[in-house]
């Protein structure tokens, strides 16, 4: 009988570099609340945001991703020609295809890498660092460069009170690459599409399709263009509600306790939704909690390593500790796992 | 065994007071969450969570818009219960 050769698995593996890119514009509550007749004080109570940043007109996510993925390979010391994968989540690339990793990976010189786009939204990075994880202890790839990237003031509408004034843009990006001893827990993740309707996408691009006259409904309505939505308190319900029962299953499938965690990087949602999990998870008092949101917003696939680059480049957190992150977002898609600090 | 409206009043006082820091003899039947006791939509649904630990009760997100005073919430959680 014809045998197959597998190929070897590793011990494990670690992120080696992170790296990251804000949006230039610093953009204060004060220039957005006109159009949401809202206040600096309503804004800073419900969400914790002071400021969100924005890319300049000219920034791509191309340009944002590369700065993000560029950093992340220098802090690891990887060249470009050790990736064999590059690994992208965003929900703001306009492009149905190529993917946008293909073009990072030819932008930052890993081609032929494999290069392919994720779709999980405010999970993606930690999806990414999952697939990231397995590829690489599998023997599959040797290193992987997972970029968050999130040109969100492209998907957004300024008259919006729901989600939109939440929203910034920028890009964060790990290298993974393999490790004597495991750097990364397993990922506890999953999704649940029948609360779609939690955060959505106003309209189908389908419907652009029609738009050539003022003659489709969606024309007629002024609306043409897709932004974000989002039903707010149930969301935050959900969070709370399902957040803390899968942190504490990573943790433990990582065979930790949470009293092992020394830094908690959460999706940067809101900073209400923060503080609530910081109340119910039983972390230790001296941990040492991401709150990035305040001044950069919430940048979606983008907000975990950008609250991580931040921590890390600030020397609140070191190289070594223990980091639990979690993501969670639109499709109720989750992905949690404890890591090891580059 | 079921809790009496008077039980899941006092129930209720007790989470709104840990997450608002309100007294827990202001949370009165007729006092509104959101004019009188100043409760925002998410803590809201810190205390609708609490709730449904606390009393064992579902209360579908698109309830809770309807329960404007602390009495609203009362009837549905005894009701709720059966």
């Amino acid at each position: 009988m014809t045998q197959l050769t597998s190929i070897q698995p590793v011990a494990g593996t670690r992120i080696l570099g992170i790296g990251g890119f804000r949006g230039e514009r610093v953009v204060p509550n004060d220039e957005i609340i006109a159009p949401i007749d809202s206040s600096d004080e309503w804004i800073r109570q419900r969400t914790g945001i002071v400021t969100r940043r924005r890319a300049a007109e000219s920034t791509t996510i191309l340009d944002m991703a590369v700065a993000a993925a560029n950093e992340a390979l220098e802090m690891a010391g990887t060249t470009p020609d050790e990736l064999d994968v590059v690994l992208l989540s965003t929900v703001t690339y306009f492009e149905q295809t190529p993917a946008l990793a293909a073009r990072v990976a030819d932008a930052i010189g890993a081609t032929p890498a494999a290069a392919y786009d994720v779709s999980a939204a405010c999970a993606g990075y930690c999806y990414g660092i999952g697939q990231a994880d397995a590829l690489v202890r599998s023997g599959q790839a040797r290193k992987v460069l997972v970029i968050g990237v999130e040109r969100m003031s492209d998907f957004i509408d300024p008259t919006d009170r729901s989600i939109s004034f939440l929203l910034g843009d920028g890009a964060g990006a790990a290298v993974v690459g393999p490790a004597d001893v495991p750097g990364i827990g397993p990922t506890v993740w999953g999704a649940d599409g029948s609360l779609a309707g939690h955060i959505y996408q106003t309209d189908s691009w389908l419907n652009l399709r029609e738009g050539t006259g003022n003659d489709t409904p969606a024309d007629i309505q002024g609306g043409t263009w897709p932004t974000l939505r989002q039903n707010g308190p149930s969301v935050f319900k959900w969070v709370i509600t399902n957040v803390p029962d899968i942190a504490r299953r990573a943790v433990e499938a990582a065979g930790l306790t949470m009293a092992d965690i020394d830094v908690f990087v959460p999706h940067q949602a809101n900073l209400r939704i923060t503080d609530q999990l910081v109340k119910t998870l039983g972390l230790r008092e001296d941990v040492v909690v991401a709150r990035d949101i305040v001044e950069t917003g919430n940048t979606s696939a983008a907000s975990i390593p950008l609250a991580t680059e931040r921590l890390l480049r600030e020397g609140q957190a070191r190289s070594g500790q223990v980091a639990l992150q979690i993501g969670f977002g639109a499709g109720m898609a989750f992905a949690a796992q404890v890591v090891l600090l580059p | 065994m079921a809790f009496t409206e008077q039980e899941i009043l006092a129930g209720l006082a007790e989470i709104v007071n840990e997450e608002t820091g309100l007294p827990a003899d202001s949370v009165e039947l007729d006092k509104s969450f959101t004019d009188d006791l100043d409760i925002d939509s998410l803590s809201m649904m810190t205390i609708v969570t609490q709730a449904e630990d606390k009393f064992g009760v579902t209360i579908p997100d698109d309830e809770v818009k309807n329960l404007v005073t602390v009495g609203d919430a009362v009837s549905f959680i005894a009701g709720a219960q059966a």
